[in-house]
C-alpha cells in the first residue's frame, strides 16, 4: 500500500492548493481513503492532517471505509422522489440487507442515495456499478439482482 | 486543418466545414446524451457503424475534408432534449426524428434511408390523435420551443470541433478579436439584458463591467457547472451536447475583462461532461482557440477542469471558488466582498453559470436588440427547464422568458399522463416552492416566480401530480438542505434542522396544531439570520406549500390523513372483498408475510405486521385491482410504533 501511494502520490509534492484533486485520485486508484493514505497525502502536500481530513469530510464523494464490490446509488433527486425513490431503496434495503449508507460484511454491496444524477426525465433512477437504470420498477430491480447473483456465481 | 492564426481566417474555415457536412448525401446522428446512453444508444451508434460498414458504402465516421464524396457520415449527438423517447435518432438533411431506436431497428432505417429514399413510419414520434411526426418541429414537444442555448445540442457532434466551425462557432470569437473593444464587448452583453442563469438573475453585463474595472490581477473567469439542484439536469446536458459554446463564452468573457485563466467547476456526478469538456478543450488548444496567441491576436487564455467532490453549497460563488483553492465548501460571511472584486485566489473573478456563457456566442453574433427582443421586458432570452415529474412529455426544453406554465405543462409536456390531476410545480430546487394551480397562467420570468415565493432557480420543474404530499415534499427538500448546510451559521444549521423535525412529526402523525405557527416563524427566522442564499432560501419550500396546500397540513394533523396516501404512518393497504379473487400473488410477493389466505378465497392484511411497502397493490393483476390504499389508518387508533417513545 505504502509503495503504491507514493507512486499515486509522487507528481503532487507539495502542491497544497491541489488536495480535492488528490484526494479524488487516491480514492479512483484505491477505492477508499484510508487512515494510511490521509496520512501520506498530509506528509506529501505539506498540509497538517487536520486540514486533509476537514476537507475530506467536507465533500460527500469521499469514503473513508472500504466500499462493496457492487456499488448501487438510488437517485434521490425531486423528480425520482415523486416517483417513488423511497420504495425502491425499501426493496433494495430488503433484498441487499443492508441499511442505506451500510456495505455488506462480506464486502459484495454498498447500497446509499445520490442527490440527483440529472437523468430526471428517465425517474426513478438507480445507478449500479456506474450503469444508469432508468424508470426503474420491480422488474427492472429484479432484473438488477439477477445481475448481482450471475456475477457473484462466475468468481 | 491546423492552427488559425488570424480572426480573418475563420470564415473561410466555416464555409470549408459545412462544405465537408454537405458532402455526406445522408447522414445518421444518434443523441449521446446520459439518457440516451442509458437506454443503449452506444450500441445503436454501433450498430450503425457496423451495418453501414458493411454494405460497403463510403463512409465518414469523422468530417473528412478532402477525398470523394460519401454516401453517408455517422456520428453521436448531444442531448435533444426529449429523453423519455429515447434512444433518438436523427436523419439528415430531411431532419427525420426516430424514437425508441433500439439494435435491431437500425438495418431497416439503414436500408430505408439509403436504399428507398424513405422513413421507418413506426419508428417515428407518435401524436396523441395517432398520426406520426416526421421531423423534430412537428413533435408538440419541440412546437413551441426556441432552442438558443440547446440550438445545437443534438445537431452536432459534440466531440468534433469543425461541426461546431460549420454551425457558425468561433465567429463571434473572431468578430471581437479582429475589431471590438473589451468595453464594446461588454456593452453588448449589457444591452442585450443578459441576466445570470444560475438562479439569482444578476444582470450578467453589470457582473463583466465590475471585474473589467477591479484592480487586481490575474483576473479570472469561473463557470459554475455544480448543477446541485435535485431535479436539474440544464447544465449538463450544455456541457454534453454543445461544449464549444461554453468555452467560446467564456473565451469572450476572458477578453472582455482581460483574464486569460479560467476555471470550469463541472459536477462529480457528471463523467461525461468532463470527457467532452476535455476533448473540446483539446480540439480548442490544438487549433489555437486557447491558450497562447489566440488566433494570433497575442491575445492568451487557458481553461482548466475542476471537478466538484459532491457539495451543494459550493453551487454558491464564494463556496465554490474556496472549493477549487483546495479548502472546505464554506461561503464567506457577510458582508461579502463581490466576487468580481475579491474571487478565486482573491483575484477579480467573473462566476457565471454554464448557460449565461452558452448564450453569448449568439448574443455577439446575432447583437443585443435579437437577444433583447426574446422574452420579457425585465428578463430577456430564453429559459431552458428540465420538465420532470408527473409529466407526459419528460424531457429538456427551452422557451422564450414569459411563457406560461399552463403552455409548458400541457402544450409541450402533453399534461399529465394516465387521468391523473395536476396538483403542484416545483421551481428552483431547494431554494424553490411549489405553485399551485391557480398560478398556471403566470408569465415565468425572473421576477414573477420571485413573488410567487418561488424562485426561476438553474431550471428544475417537477411536475405533480395528486398522488404527490406536499408536507413530505416540504420534508423531502428540508431533508436535502439539513444535510447540505455547511455548518457554520446557527440559523441554518439548527434552524433547518428542527424546521426537519417538525415536518417529520407531521408526516408520521405526530403534528400539533400549533405547529403550523411554529413553521412559520422559524422560516422566517433561517431566512433573516442565515448568511448565505442557501440557509436564506432553505425554508421555501415550507413557505410556499404553508402558503397554496395549508389544508394538506391540516389534514395531517387534525385528521391524521395524508390525502395522497404517500406517509407511511397514516395510510392502510386492505384488500377489497368484492375484487379478491384469492390468487395468492400479494401473499406471494408480501416481504414481511403479513397477507393469509387460501387460494381462492378472499385474501386478508395483518395491519399490525403490514410496513406499508404497497408490493400487493403493485402485484395485484391490473383486472382484479383489489387492493386499496386508504388514510387515515383503518384502525383509527394510533398504532403503538407511533407512540412516543
Amino acid at each position: 500500500m505504502e509503495e503504491r501511494l507514493r507512486e499515486i502520490l509522487s507528481p503532487y509534492e507539495g502542491k497544497r492548493d491541489a488536495l480535492i484533486p488528490i484526494l479524488q485520485k487516491v480514492q479512483e486508484e484505491i477505492g477508499y481513503l484510508p487512515a494510511e493514505a490521509m496520512q501520506e497525502i498530509a506528509t506529501t502536500t505539506g498540509l497538517p492532517q487536520s486540514r486533509v481530513y476537514a476537507v475530506a469530510t467536507f465533500y460527500a464523494q469521499f469514503y473513508f471505509t472500504r466500499r462493496g464490490r457492487h456499488q448501487t446509488k438510488i437517485c434521490a433527486g425531486t423528480a425520482c422522489h415523486v416517483k417513488g425513490a423511497a420504495r425502491i431503496m425499501d426493496t433494495f434495503e430488503r433484498e441487499l440487507g443492508i441499511a442505506c449508507g451500510e456495505t455488506s460484511e462480506d464486502y459484495e454491496h454498498s447500497l446509499e442515495t445520490v442527490a440527483c444524477v440529472g437523468s430526471c426525465a428517465l425517474a426513478p433512477v438507480v445507478v449500479v456499478d456506474e450503469d444508469v437504470h432508468g424508470q426503474v420498477d420491480s422488474s427492472k430491480m429484479s432484473k438488477i439482482f439477477d445481475y448481482f447473483k450471475e456475477n457473484e456465481k462466475e468468481d | 486543418m491546423g492552427k488559425i492564426t488570424s480572426p480573418s481566417q475563420m470564415a473561410n474555415i466555416k464555409e470549408q466545414c459545412q462544405a465537408a457536412l454537405a458532402r455526406q448525401k445522408v447522414r445518421f446522428l444518434v443523441c449521446a446524451g446520459t439518457g440516451c446512453v442509458a437506454g443503449g444508444s452506444l450500441d445503436v451508434y454501433d450498430e450503425f457503424k457496423r451495418l453501414i460498414e458493411e454494405k460497403g458504402i463510403s463512409v465518414d465516421v469523422e468530417l473528412l475534408y478532402e477525398g470523394q464524396e460519401s454516401k453517408a457520415g455517422i456520428g453521436i449527438g448531444g442531448c435533444h432534449g426529449f429523453c423519455q423517447m429515447g434512444p433518438l435518432v436523427r436523419v439528415e438533411p430531411k431532419e427525420t426524428f426516430y424514437t425508441k431506436v433500439k439494435v435491431a431497428d437500425v438495418e431497416e432505417i439503414v436500408t430505408t434511408t439509403l436504399d428507398q429514399d424513405s422513413v421507418v413510419e413506426r419508428l417515428l414520434y407518435q401524436n396523441p390523435d395517432g398520426s406520426r411526426s416526421v421531423t423534430e418541429h412537428d413533435v408538440p414537444f419541440y412546437k413551441t420551443q426556441q432552442r438558443i442555448v440547446l440550438g445545437k445540442c443534438g445537431t452536432i457532434n459534440p466531440e468534433d470541433i469543425r461541426e461546431y466551425f460549420a454551425a457558425e462557432g468561433y465567429q463571434a470569437l473572431a468578430r471581437i478579436l479582429d475589431n471590438m473593444s473589451r468595453e464594446q464587448v461588454i456593452d453588448v452583453v449589457t444591452q442585450s439584458g443578459l441576466r445570470g442563469r444560475g438562479g439569482a438573475g444578476f444582470p450578467a453585463g453589470r457582473k463583466w463591467q465590475g471585474c473589467l474595472q477591479a484592480t487586481g490581477s490575474p483576473k479570472y473567469i469561473v463557470c459554475n457547472g455544480d448543477e446541485g439542484d435535485p431535479g436539474a439536469f440544464m447544465d449538463r446536458s450544455v456541457l454534453e451536447g454543445d461544449p464549444f459554446a461554453v468555452i467560446e463564452g467564456m473565451t469572450i468573457a476572458g477578453y472582455s475583462v482581460g483574464a486569460n485563466y479560467g476555471y470550469i467547476y463541472v459536477r462529480a456526478e457528471y463523467p461525461l461532461a468532463v470527457q467532452r469538456l476535455l476533448k473540446a478543450i483539446e480540439q480548442a488548444k490544438s487549433h489555437q482557440l486557447l491558450g497562447d496567441n489566440i488566433m494570433g491576436t497575442g491575445f492568451d487564455f487557458d481553461l482548466k477542469i475542476f471537478q466538484g467532490a459532491g457539495a451543494f453549497v459550493c453551487g454558491e460563488s464564494t463556496a465554490l471558488t474556496l472549493s477549487i483553492e483546495g479548502k472546505r465548501g464554506m461561503p464567506r460571511v457577510a458582508p461579502r466582498p463581490r466576487t468580481t472584486e475579491i474571487g478565486l485566489w482573491d483575484k477579480p473573478t467573473i462566476l457565471n453559470n454554464v448557460k449565461s456563457f452558452a448564450y453569448v456566442p449568439d448574443i455577439i453574433r446575432k447583437g443585443a436588440e435579437w437577444f433583447k427582443n426574446i422574452g420579457t421586458e425585465s428578463s430577456s432570452g430564453t429559459a431552458v427547464f428540465a420538465l420532470t415529474g408527473n409529466i407526459t412529455n419528460s424531457g429538456l426544453i427551452e422557451v422564450p422568458m414569459g411563457t406560461t406554465f399552463r403552455e409548458i405543462i400541457f402544450e409541450l409536456g402533453g399534461g399529465i399522463p394516465d387521468g391523473h390531476k395536476f396538483k403542484a410545480v416545483q421551481t428552483g430546487g431547494p431554494s424553490g416552492g411549489c405553485l399551485p394551480e391557480s398560478l398556471l397562467d403566470l408569465p415565468i420570468d425572473f421576477d414573477s416566480l420571485d413573488e410567487a415565493g418561488a424562485i426561476m432557480g438553474s431550471g428544475g420543474m417537477v411536475i405533480m401530480d395528486e398522488r404527490t404530499c406536499l408536507v413530505d415534499v416540504a420534508r423531502y427538500f428540508l431533508d436535502f438542505t439539513v444535510d447540505e448546510s455547511c455548518g457554520q451559521c446557527v440559523p441554518c444549521r439548527l434552524g433547518t434542522k428542527q424546521l426537519l423535525e417538525i415536518l417529520e412529526d407531521i408526516c408520521a402523525g405526530k403534528g400539533r396544531k400549533e405547529d403550523l405557527e411554529l413553521l412559520y416563524e422559524l422560516s422566517h427566522a433561517v431566512h433573516a439570520g442565515s448568511i448565505c442564499g442557501l440557509g436564506q432560501t432553505a425554508a421555501n419550500p415550507v413557505l410556499t406549500t404553508l402558503r397554496y396546500f395549508k389544508e394538506e397540513y391540516e389534514a395531517h394533523i387534525l385528521d391524521k390523513c395524508c390525502p395522497a396516501k404517500v406517509c407511511k404512518a397514516l395510510i392502510s393497504f386492505v384488500i377489497s372483498e368484492d375484487r379478491c379473487k384469492g390468487c395468492g400473488l400479494c401473499a406471494k410477493n408480501c416481504p414481511v408475510n403479513a397477507i393469509s389466505g387460501e387460494k381462492k378465497q378472499v385474501h386478508v392484511i395483518d395491519q399490525s405486521l403490514c410496513i406499508q411497502c404497497g408490493v400487493c397493490m403493485e402485484k395485484c393483476p391490473k383486472k382484479f385491482r383489489a387492493v386499496d390504499c386508504v388514510s387515515p389508518r383503518i384502525n383509527a387508533t394510533v398504532p403503538e410504533t407511533m407512540e412516543a417513545p
